[in-house]
């Protein structure tokens, strides 16, 4: 699982119906199955993480799955020892997958045509974040009752953001309106042809426009350390891209307001919405385990593939 | 003495494209004549059939890298140029940015001597412009001159600021070398690792507009036209860089270019984290390569060059954006250079001038076959099939994007100086 771009609608659709069980088991009392009992995953963080580091190792172990935990800190890479080494080593473990972040663009696709193991990318550089991607359009989808057409705004640093990618390719290939808003050094106009055939991306300068008639709206963390680019000053940010009650109200009634995490208050997003009936950022927190549950069962599972096949022959129905 | 009979023979300087046989004789070519003429002449002579095949003047490699010193692991200077006589290139002109750096006449002396002791072909070396191509004081031309340079370059890099090129322009002009420039504007770059457009947007890589070329490519084209000097600018990449060159070429300014087979064949659409599509300049776009082609088939441009960039595996088995630039080159630029010959885009006699005479005007010498002249010579099919394989390259670096290419063409014979340096099998 390198990224949701290679992925038809029809693949995202079973993911994210495979996602629905373990969003229930979420709610019980015990929430621990024996599915991946004697399995290991090996989680590899490159790159400094908390929630999705911690939502994979809580998935790997919810589904009674070892987890093998590589901190970039304390890993040798800090010696001067290349990926392909430290991967190597971690693979003589004989982990059944592993779950890969890392701030080079491609490094886990690197890593998959190198060694015969099964990879998840957990984020890479500013390319893909697939299981963001997923659990965001598992959010949608259970808010909005489908993801069929709908008028998506992503707002912020969509240039640096995996999660911006991942969106773009997953809602475009379920024909929704995509309109990009942020600072222009940081919305490249060749974002416009990124989506799936026949897609409609735009572009808008003035949010308040981005917002007409949005059925969700993701806003994406500003990512303070791109800010010695020539870039906008913190306070330029708030005036004219922050997600205010105000201009929130232009979306359409009940809108979704997502954001992937870690949240700044008061730059990206105004409290008030952070915390509002609109926000949708711990739902998506909960949907992300269920989501990483779903891939790694489906993954390494032993019943995975007898449940896929199952599951595709009633999409046929 | 050898005979090279049977051959088709094609001179771009004389604009012959006829059968001839021809007479070497220790390290000059004795005699040019019609098939069968030359045999009493040739009576106790080694022969070499080229029937079926071209024979060209020694092909002209402007641009490569063969480590030498420093960078063994990657590319020595016997087995780069080993590499290059199984391109048909029988001189080869390499960078200065070894370890240390050729900027002085000492450090040319020694890749000269090596040469002379291990190398396939003619290594003609290319001096650095400023001392450890640091950008600030300039470096001993003269001296590198007398020891065997033919050029200067701070290639890898641009000539560090206007002011640096314009001293550099005017000392070379007086010296009568040209002044090869790697163009680039430094603040453009900055971290990039492709060309920037829709791939590297959707592959998340830091991309570099085309300006980053062209704006140098502007600052030089100006100064060359305030000094006078020659200005050659390296592994040309952009159309907006090529529309430069051609004005300043209509001015009548001495401004020539070499574009690589990697930039004439392949675009930004092909990189998908393979370290091996990763060079600088980087692969542009459909239209840029598109009008390299145009400009190769009309003149504009002034020779083909490998920009023969061997890293060693380990350096580029790492992810995309740690990875050095560059590629190999010797052993797959006649074949690729030979698909736009059988696309129509270009005839062979001027892929031909492309190799010879081409690079030999930027460097100021001549490039013919006629009796005299030094037995260099490139003996190629335009038909023959074979798929290269990186493996079995001469290359100590198996960095290239052509692995497991099929092609139709192949250099047969390189002679160097008389002497048969390369035969394929």
């Amino acid at each position: 699982m390198l990224g949701i771009e290679p992925l038809t609608a029809e693949e995202i659709t079973f993911l994210l119906d495979q996602s629905k069980p373990f969003q229930e088991i979420q709610k019980h009392p015990l929430k621990k199955l024996a599915t991946l009992r004697g399995k290991t995953v090996a989680l590899a963080f490159f790159e400094p993480s908390t929630r999705t580091r911690i939502s994979f190792a809580t998935a790997a172990s919810r589904l009674g799955a070892d987890a093998m935990n590589l901190q970039a800190e304390s890993s040798s890479l800090k010696k001067g020892e290349s990926l392909l080494d430290t991967i190597r080593t971690l693979d003589a473990m004989k982990p059944d997958c592993l779950v890969m972040r890392h701030s080079a663009s491609g490094a886990p696709h690197f890593v998959a045509r190198r060694l015969p193991l099964a990879v998840i990318n957990a984020g890479d550089g500013t390319h893909e974040h697939p299981s963001q991607g997923l659990l965001d359009a598992l959010t949608i989808r259970d808010g909005c009752g489908t993801l069929a057409g709908l008028n998506v705004t992503i707002l912020g640093d969509i240039l640096h953001s995996r999660v911006a990618r991942s969106d773009i390719y997953l809602l475009s290939k379920f024909g929704c309106r995509l309109t990009l808003c942020g600072p222009p050094m940081w919305v490249p106009r060749e974002f416009e042809s990124l989506g799936a055939p026949g897609s409609s991306i735009r572009r808008v300068a003035r949010i308040e426009e981005a917002l007409e008639g949005a059925d969700v709206i993701v806003t994406l963390r500003v990512q303070t350390e791109r800010l010695h680019e020539p870039a906008l000053s913190l306070d330029e940010y708030i005036l004219r891209y922050q997600l205010t009650p105000e201009r929130l109200r232009r979306a359409r009634p009940g809108a979704l307001v997502l954001h992937p995490g870690p949240m700044i208050r008061g730059l990206e997003i105004d409290p008030a919405v952070a915390d509002g009936p609109q926000s949708c950022v711990l739902e998506q927190v909960t949907n992300g385990l269920a989501v990483r549950m779903a891939l790694l069962f489906l993954l390494i599972g032993t019943g995975g593939e007898a449940t896929a096949a199952k599951d595709s022959t009633h999409a046929a129905d | 003495m050898l005979l090279i009979k049977n051959g088709r023979m094609l001179d771009p300087a004389s604009g012959a494209d006829a059968p001839r046989d021809i007479l070497l004789d220790g390290e000059r070519i004795a005699a040019v004549g019609a098939p069968g003429e030359l045999q009493s002449r040739a009576s106790g002579a080694d022969v070499l059939d080229a029937s079926n095949l071209i024979v060209a003047p020694g092909f002209i490699d402007l641009h490569c890298h063969l480590r030498e010193p420093g960078g063994e692991n990657s590319e020595t200077i016997e087995t780069g140029t080993r590499a290059a006589a199984r391109g048909g290139f029988t001189a080869v002109c390499p960078m200065p940015n070894t370890r240390p750096v050729n900027d002085n006449a000492s450090v040319t002396r020694a890749i000269v001597e090596r040469a002379a002791a291990v190398a396939s072909v003619r290594v003609w070396p290319i001096g650095a412009v400023s001392v450890g191509s640091k950008g600030e004081a300039l470096a001993e031309y003269a001296a590198m001159k007398q020891a065997g340079i033919v050029g200067v370059s701070d290639d890898g890099k641009p000539i560090a600021t206007a002011k640096l090129l314009r001293s550099v322009m005017d000392d070379c002009n007086a010296l009568d070398l040209p002044v090869i420039d790697h163009c680039e504007d430094s603040s453009l770059f900055a971290g990039a690792v492709m060309r920037e457009g829709k791939q590297s947007v959707r592959l998340g890589l830091r991309g570099m507009p085309a300006a980053t070329e062209s704006l140098g490519v502007t600052r030089d084209i100006q100064i060359a036209e305030l000094t006078g000097a020659r200005l050659h600018i390296a592994h040309l990449s952009a159309r907006e860089s090529l529309e430069e060159v051609r004005a300043a070429k209509r001015k009548g300014l001495r401004v020539t270019c070499e574009v690589t087979p990697h930039h004439f064949t392949l675009t930004d659409e092909d990189v998908e984290y393979n370290t091996h599509y990763k060079m600088n300049p980087p692969l542009a776009s459909r239209e840029d390569r598109d009008a390299l082609i145009a400009g190769l088939a009309d003149g504009a441009v002034d020779a083909i060059a490998t920009d023969h960039a061997p890293h060693e595996p380990a350096l580029k088995d790492v992810e995309f954006e740690r990875a050095p630039f560059g590629v190999t080159g010797f052993e797959t630029a006649l074949a690729l250079a030979l698909e736009l010959v059988h696309a129509g885009k270009i005839s062979l006699m001027r892929l031909v001038e492309l190799f010879t005479v081409g690079p030999a005007r930027v460097l100021g010498m001549t490039r013919r076959i006629a009796a005299g002249e030094p037995a260099d010579l490139s003996i190629f099919s335009t038909d023959h099939a074979w798929t290269f394989y990186a493996a079995e390259s001469a290359s100590r670096s198996r960095n290239t994007p052509f692995d497991g290419r099929g092609f139709r063409g192949a250099p047969m014979a390189t002679i160097v100086a008389g002497k048969i340096v390369y035969r394929r099998p």
